[in-house]
């Protein structure tokens, strides 16, 4: 026990800068006493049976210290030289990389740490309200660890009736400061989307090198009558860890979708959890991953239906190469009130080699008895069919699969309504497969 | 154009075909006859190339060149089209792209200069026009949610697109109704020169009342029991295939 305890020491010792009010603190030791509770899990735990995070625990991390990026170094991760972006650069808001004065009136967004020491007092009373609402911490070791961190990051207040035309993108980057060993940070998002506001949202992480560890939480309150569509792009530097969840709660008739893109990154683990929290609220959860090399990709998504009359969709996607590892796991809970619910899952995954694996299981928990509720599971190589069809017409075995795999990945980000954002995600997806497939060809 | 010599195959160890002779040349039109199992669809599959079937003796010469040592798409490329008996579904990949780009690999493997999306935009709309495609089967995703019908359709219009030298046709006609077996036939018989031939295998005669064979082949347990003229569709439409395999 004692050894446990001074390994997790190191993770929690150091103080954030400035302490904050008094609930702020209240929250942080709350964070430090579940973390030390719990520490880190293990391939013991049934939810990361699959990953084993002792890279992380083991590893040489310190918290991360400030990084003199430019703009110009983010240039290729700004989609379409976005109208509103908002900056955090080693869990830090960053005003000189960030894009806020076009914003409308009814949006309030930048430094998370502005608003906990000091802003408007409106901002703060919102704060206080929701930050760690949702973020459960007394189960969840990484979000925990996250908050008793609590101090910077971004928020992202949109007011009632709101309607905002241009997307906001948030971008988190990771850099490389002046200290030696991986540095580890705890971006913290906060988002409040207000009654019938409708807006779209494009969440970022990005590394620009080396091996560095992002430990991320977002929480999203979706107000009633609210339509938020938002993107993630996890594009982390090959040697890095990335572990972060999001958590959401939709209010009645509400609407909240969310495209999860896995690109980056070594050891990966999405938590994404919504809560459909009011009648008529309609929640999607889509993602699209490739793992390849040795890399090991996590998905966990929670769909909770609490309400009566609500729909959920949900399709993952996977391409797998090299030895890496994947694993899904999608639970949708269907509560006792939860009747007329209808939730439909659909999880798939491409095997391009031998060597690649993926653990995966659907986990469904229905306690309403007028329900419908759907999942299916296609884990495989390309179909032989389609790869003769498609050379039976002339294209050759390369194109013939080029094509097929454009076209798995395709469904997905299709679905993307940022046009840039969309190439942006096709244009980095493909030229990875670009080389996946040219290994394999020289295999 | 064709040369079919004593050839063998089999799938999953189960010989298939057991020794096919036959010889198609420029300029004809050979229908393939014969009951269920008997091996039409696995020769169709063995000369597009499909491979889960194994040749394990016999040769194939396209234009004088061995068939079997190339690979389906070089087939393809080369001029040898079959239309599936069952057109593969593909999802996510729409059906207009895949048209271009099977006709530019065509192109291109012939030396021809690529089409760019306007003039390849006109060609596939006048063609369609003639196989009654609507510009909806053109934008859906390959063979998806199409009917029966507009699966068959739609492998005619690839082939009036591709132009091939060699059309295989494994039957096309199956579950087509009376009009789309005249636009189906007829998009077959447009293609009809001295310098192409095509294979159709069909249950039916009356397909053949619209694409009219030079010679008619009876297929039964892998091998070509029978071959005659195009009355020997008529006989076979009257007395069924008993005759022949008890003979
Ligand atoms: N890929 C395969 N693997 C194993 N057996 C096969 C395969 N393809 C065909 N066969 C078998 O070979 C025999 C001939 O099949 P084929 O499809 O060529 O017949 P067909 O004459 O086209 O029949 P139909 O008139 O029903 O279309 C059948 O017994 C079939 O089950
Ligand atoms: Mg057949």
């Amino acid at each position: 026990m004692t050894q446990v305890a001074e390994k997790l020491h190191p993770w929690v010792s150091a103080a954030p800068p400035v302490a904050g009010p008094r609930w702020l603190q209240a929250l942080r030791e709350r964070g430090t006493a579940r973390f030390r509770a719990l520490g880190f899990p293990t391939v013991r735990d049934e939810e990361w049976r699959f990953t084993n995070v002792s890279p992380i625990s083991n590893g040489d991390f310190r918290p991360a210290g400030p990084s003199p990026v430019t703009l110009n170094r983010l240039a290729q991760f700004i989609y379409g030289d976005a109208a509103h972006r908002l900056v955090v650069v080693n869990g830090r808001f960053s005003p000189e990389l960030s894009r806020l004065d076009g914003l409308p009136q009814t949006v309030r967004a930048g430094s998370l740490a502005g608003v906990l020491h000091g802003g408007q007092q409106e901002d703060s009373d919102l704060a206080q309200e929701h930050l760690g609402a949702l973020a459960d911490v007394d189960d969840r070791a990484f979000a925990a660890l996250n908050t008793a961190h609590l101090d910077d990051g971004a928020y992202v207040f949109i007011a009632d009736g709101a309607v905002v035309e241009d997307p906001l993108q948030i971008l988190f980057v990771s850099s490389p400061d002046a200290g030696s060993g991986a540095p580890v940070s705890h971006p913290r998002l906060l988002v409040v989307a207000g009654e019938n506001s409708q807006a779209r949202m494009v969440e970022t992480y990005v590394g620009t090198g080396g091996s560095y560890f992002t430990n991320g939480v977002t929480e999203v309150v979706v107000g009633e009558g609210a339509v938020l569509d938002h993107y993630k792009v996890q594009q982390e530097s090959l040697a890095a860890f990335h572990i972060a969840s999001m958590h959401v709660r939709a209010a009645r008739s509400s609407t909240f979708s969310s495209h999860s893109f896995s690109l980056g990154g070594k050891l990966v683990r999405n938590d994404a959890i919504a809560t459909l929290d009011g009648q008529g609220a309609e929640v999607t959860l889509n993602g699209l991953y490739l793992a390849d090399g040795e890399r090991l990709v996590d998905n966990h998504t929670t769909i909770d239906h609490a309400q009566p009359h609500c729909p959920s969709h949900e399709i993952y996607k996977g391409i797998l190469g090299g030895t890496a590892r994947a694993v899904f796991n999608g639970k949708i809970i269907v509560r006792q009130d939860a009747q007329k619910t209808d939730a439909k899952q659909t999880n798939r995954a491409l095997l391009l080699t031998d060597g690649a694996l993926i653990n995966t299981k659907p986990q469904l928990e229905i306690f309403a008895d007028d329900v419908k509720c759907t999942h299916g599971a296609a884990i495989g190589q390309l179909d032989e069919d389609a790869l003769f069809y498609l050379r039976a017409r002339g294209l050759t075995q390369a194109e013939a699969r080029d094509m097929l795999i454009h076209a798995f990945a395709g469904e997905i980000i299709h679905r993307v309504k940022v046009e840039p954002l969309r190439l942006a995600i096709e244009t980095e997806l493909y030229a990875q497969l670009a080389r996946d497939l040219a290994e394999i060809d020289a295999a | 154009m064709l040369q079919v010599k004593n050839l063998q195959a089999q799938a999953e160890g189960k010989e298939i075909l057991r020794g096919i002779n036959l010889e198609v040349s420029a300029g004809e039109v050979h229908a393939i006859m014969g009951p269920n199992g008997s091996g039409k669809s696995t020769l169709a599959r063995v000369l597009a190339g499909h491979p889960e079937y194994e040749v394990t003796g016999g040769t194939v010469l396209f234009e004088g060149r061995d068939l079997l040592e190339m690979e389906p798409d070089e087939r393809a490329r080369e001029g040898v089209f079959m239309a599936f008996q069952y057109p593969v579904e593909i999802a996510g990949v729409n059906n207009a792209y895949f048209l271009k780009a099977a006709l530019n690999a065509k192109r291109k493997h012939h030396g021809q200069q690529e089409l760019d999306a306007v003039e390849f935009m006109a060609l596939i709309r006048e063609r369609a026009k003639a196989l009654d495609i609507e510009q909806g089967m053109l934008n859906r995703a390959v063979n998806e949610g199409f009917s029966g019908g507009e699966k068959k359709r739609n492998e005619i219009f690839q082939m009036a697109l591709l132009e091939p030298k060699l059309a295989i046709l494994d039957e096309t006609d199956s579950g087509l109704d009376i009009d789309a077996l005249k636009i189906v036939s007829h998009g077959v018989n447009a293609l009809r020169s001295p310098d192409r031939a095509t294979i159709v295998v069909t249950h039916y005669q009356r397909l053949l009342n619209y694409i009219v064979p030079d010679y008619v082949h009876v297929l039964s347990a892998g091998r070509i029991v029978k071959s005659g003229g195009k009355e020997l569709a008529l006989e076979l439409e009257q007395k069924g295939y008993g005759w022949i395999e008890a003979a």
